[in-house]
């Protein structure tokens, strides 16, 4: 047992931390947040040539090989950074479905290009009810001579507008299976994408519509209820590294601002109220980033009960982020209340990311399932 | 990173296994529900139990194989803490003192004849340790002792009173921090000796702790004489030694509390299995459902801070500033867990034992009231937060 990261995963580590503070500062986030997309093309040609869209992915399909862990790591220091655009969408979500449950021909087809950083894409998962079980989608797909067509609408779906591919999660009509995933281009006749106006600005999620959609049948994955809960645990891992990574750069600004800001004729952080809050939001982030890493190297080693460790990571760092963040606009005083600084963009992509892949609710009732009660 | 143990580390953790299963009486659960009527039978147990580990080899498992100790890894050293806590069984009652504190101050400060005069009589229990640390002035304040340690000839004159000094009545030595520099910064006037529990001028008088107990004593000190060369490193250097101990008090050792959380927890689950709320199974009510679980997150989220906590130990070959995370977690999450078990419990939680009525032998309020101690005891929470602000963070000192 060595509960640290290897020197190799160090070296991605600070390599992540150096691209990300040159090439994704606060001023282009500003930036995109403001735009239609939410995305910039340079930033994402940067990373494809980093090799990061392919992280994960097979050799054999121009991906680099390496672990979930390596991806937890990469996923941490794009939250600090509060990164915008449709890397999660396209590689967590959209790859990991591909990866699991797409046929070979399908694989060469979408994620060759994908792990290449060719083609973006994302998962339609949730629908106007907001649940994050897959067991009875509304959106249909019904047989229609040997094609499908899909009606219904999905909701809260991440970066529709740019993604060259949506996966659906759709109910089959005479197929004999509960529901099945189709792969969708986005520019399909009868798809219509409407974005949805949004406390996090850092994101974009749509309504995505679909009005008798008609697919071919070399656009239905393979999909299996497990496969798809595969992708649902590890895209909870991965936001909860995405989490840490922000809960830790809102301690480090508090950290940093009670060192200068005077009050009393001495720095705030001299004084135990700071201080203890600031032990208090460490003990957190530290204690979270334990759990989303034990559930990495489960999910990396692929070692059964990825869901237990998926709960229990997303429960305590949906828990300890919002806390964190909601720490971090209080110890900044009035600064902290402003457009200007930085503390609410990641208050907000907080509570964003506490409702997302389940808040903490919903993974506490899992963990109790999985004890037995 | 990886969290998985070597072929060879599972084979240490089958032969700790069997060995503990073997060789530990069942008279313990019983002996031990009766430890606060009757101290001396458990006392009586627990040093022959410490004996037999001792002659097969397992006390002092953290120590240099010089001194009698193993020599362990610290993945073995987690290993046989997590097995001897899975089985139930005591913890030796010269490892928080003896083992952990005394033996390591010793080790890295005392003289080669110390070495050879206390270490091997502190693994097999033939002599029992005492920490004379805190004082009524001096609590979270460890430097601001007052207890005075006067050189005299070949002598040391010590002369004070020491505070929540467990097992103080069964002990044969203590290691005491006395002032021997009144003179100059507080931290600097401090040495370390070792002191002779049946030297002339010592009076031992129990404290009373909420659970009824009297684990702690408080220690008077009259003139008592202690030979120059009991004294451990360097005359006013005894904080240096002081500090060496307080770090390794922190050390790898939660993990024995990380397993007995969790014992406990399954002993939780299965109450709320068996027992009714308000008309219905606890385990089928949807709030006591999500507390249970969140005590598990607790318990399991403890346990990957410990691994992380050991990793770094292992590379940097001492606990660091972090391990002050460990201490705080796992003390606050003790409290929020007992607290669920009186919660659950309802009206029954006010049993003790002795009441045919009670609930697991009134264990559960017990574990209630000892929880307050966890957060005080090896520097409190809020040591702790500054520590972690100041050390951790490198804020401005208060």
């Amino acid at each position: 047992m060595d509960f640290g990261f290897t020197p190799q995963q160090e070296m991605i580590r600070n390599e992540a931390a150096a691209f990300l503070s040159q090439e994704c500062p606060m001023p282009l986030v500003r930036e995109l947040m403001v735009t239609q997309h939410g995305h910039s093309e340079s930033l994402w040609d940067k990373m494809a040539s980093m090799g990061w869209m392919g992280l994960i992915f097979p050799e054999q399909y121009d991906g680099v090989g390496l672990s979930f862990v390596e991806l937890s790591i990469l996923m941490e220091q794009m939250g600090a950074v509060l990164m915008p655009g449709p890397y999660f969408s396209t590689v967590v979500l959209a790859g990991l479905t591909l990866l699991e449950s797409a046929s070979d021909s399908q694989k060469e087809r979408w994620l060759t290009p994908l792990a290449s950083g060719n083609l973006k894409a994302t998962l339609a998962l949730t629908e106007p009810d907001g649940r994050w079980t897959v067991s009875r989608p509304r959106v249909t797909a019904e047989r229609d001579g040997k094609d499908y067509l899909i009606s219904g609408t999905k909701l809260f779906v991440p970066d529709a507008q740019i993604a060259d591919l949506i996966i659906c999660v759709a109910a089959a009509r005479g197929s004999g299976k509960d529901w099945m995933l189709v792969a969708v281009d986005r520019d399909t006749e009868g798809l219509t994408i409407t974005p949805l106006k949004t406390m996090d600005q850092t994101r974009r999620l749509y309504e995505v519509s679909f009005e008798r959609v008609r697919i071919g049948r070399d656009r239905v994955l393979e999909g299996s209820h497990s496969a798809l809960e595969r992708v649902l645990d590890r895209a909870t891992i991965a936001l909860s590294a995405q989490m840490i990574g922000g809960a830790q750069r809102v301690l480090e600004m508090c950290v940093e601002f009670s060192k200068t800001r005077i009050q009393f004729g001495r720095p705030i952080g001299s004084f135990q109220a700071i201080q203890h809050r600031c032990a208090d939001m460490l003990l957190l982030v530290e204690s979270a980033r334990s759990a989303v890493y034990a559930a990495a190297c489960n999910a990396a080693e692929n070692k059964g009960e990825t869901g237990l460790l998926a709960s229990i990571a997303k429960a305590y760092t949906n828990d300890a982020y919002s806390w964190i963040a909601g720490e971090g606009i209080q110890i900044h005083g009035g600064m902290g209340f402003t457009f200007e600084h930085d503390a609410h963009l990641y208050f907000k992509r907080a509570k964003a990311d506490e409702f997302t892949f389940g808040d903490s609710n919903f993974h506490l009732d899992r963990v109790a399932d999985y004890i037995g009660l | 990173m990886n969290l998985d143990y070597t072929p060879e580390e599972e084979a240490f953790r089958n032969q700790v296994r069997s060995w503990v299963s073997a060789n530990l009486s069942p008279d313990w659960e019983q002996i031990s529900l009766r430890q606060a009527e009757n101290m001396d039978e458990s006392m009586a147990f627990l040093k022959k139990w410490q004996r037999k580990l001792y002659d097969a080899g397992w006390a002092g498992i953290s120590w240099p194989k010089d001194y009698g100790g193993r020599g362990a890894t610290i993945n073995e050293q987690l290993i046989f803490t997590e097995e001897m806590a899975k089985t139930k069984a005591p913890n030796l009652m010269n490892v928080s003192i003896g083992i952990e504190l005394v033996g390591p101050a010793i080790i890295h400060h005392g003289t080669e004849a110390q070495k050879q005069r206390y270490l091997r009589k502190i693994l097999s229990a033939e002599e029992i340790w005492c920490q004379g640390f805190s004082e009524p002035g001096a609590g979270s304040d460890l430097a601001s002792l007052q207890t005075r340690a006067t050189l005299e000839n070949d002598h040391f004159v010590v002369t004070g009173q020491k505070v929540w000094t467990s097992w103080a009545e069964y002990s044969d030595f203590c290691i005491l921090l006395a002032r021997t520099d009144p003179d100059v910064p507080k931290h600097k006037g401090i040495s370390c000796v070792l002191v002779d529990m049946k030297s002339p001028g010592i009076t031992i008088r129990p404290t009373v702790q909420i659970t009824g107990e009297a684990e702690f004593s408080e220690v008077f000190f009259d003139g008592v004489r202690v030979p120059k060369e009991n004294l451990v490193g360097i005359i006013n250097q005894g904080w240096t030694v002081a500090m060496t101990i307080l770090m390794h008090e922190r050390g790898t050792s939660a993990i024995g509390y990380q397993i007995r959380f969790r014992n406990e927890l399954d002993d939780l689950i299965r109450l709320a299995k068996s027992h009714d709320h308000d008309g219905r199974p606890i385990s089928e009510d949807p709030e006591f459902r999500r507390k249970l679980a969140q005590s598990f997150i607790d318990v399991e989220v403890l346990k990957y801070n410990i691994y992380r906590s050991a990793t770094q130990i292992m590379r940097s070959g001492k606990p660091g500033p972090e391990s002050s995370i460990v201490k705080l977690f796992w003390s606050e999450m003790d409290r929020r867990q007992k607290a669920l078990g009186m919660e659950m419990l309802g009206l029954y939680s006010q049993l003790v034992n002795g009441s045919e009525w009670a609930v697991d032998h009134g264990k559960w309020p017990r574990a209630f009231l000892w929880s307050r101690a966890g957060t005080i005891y090896a520097g409190s929470s809020e040591i702790q937060r500054n520590i972690i602000a100041e050390r951790v963070l490198g804020m401005p000192r208060a």
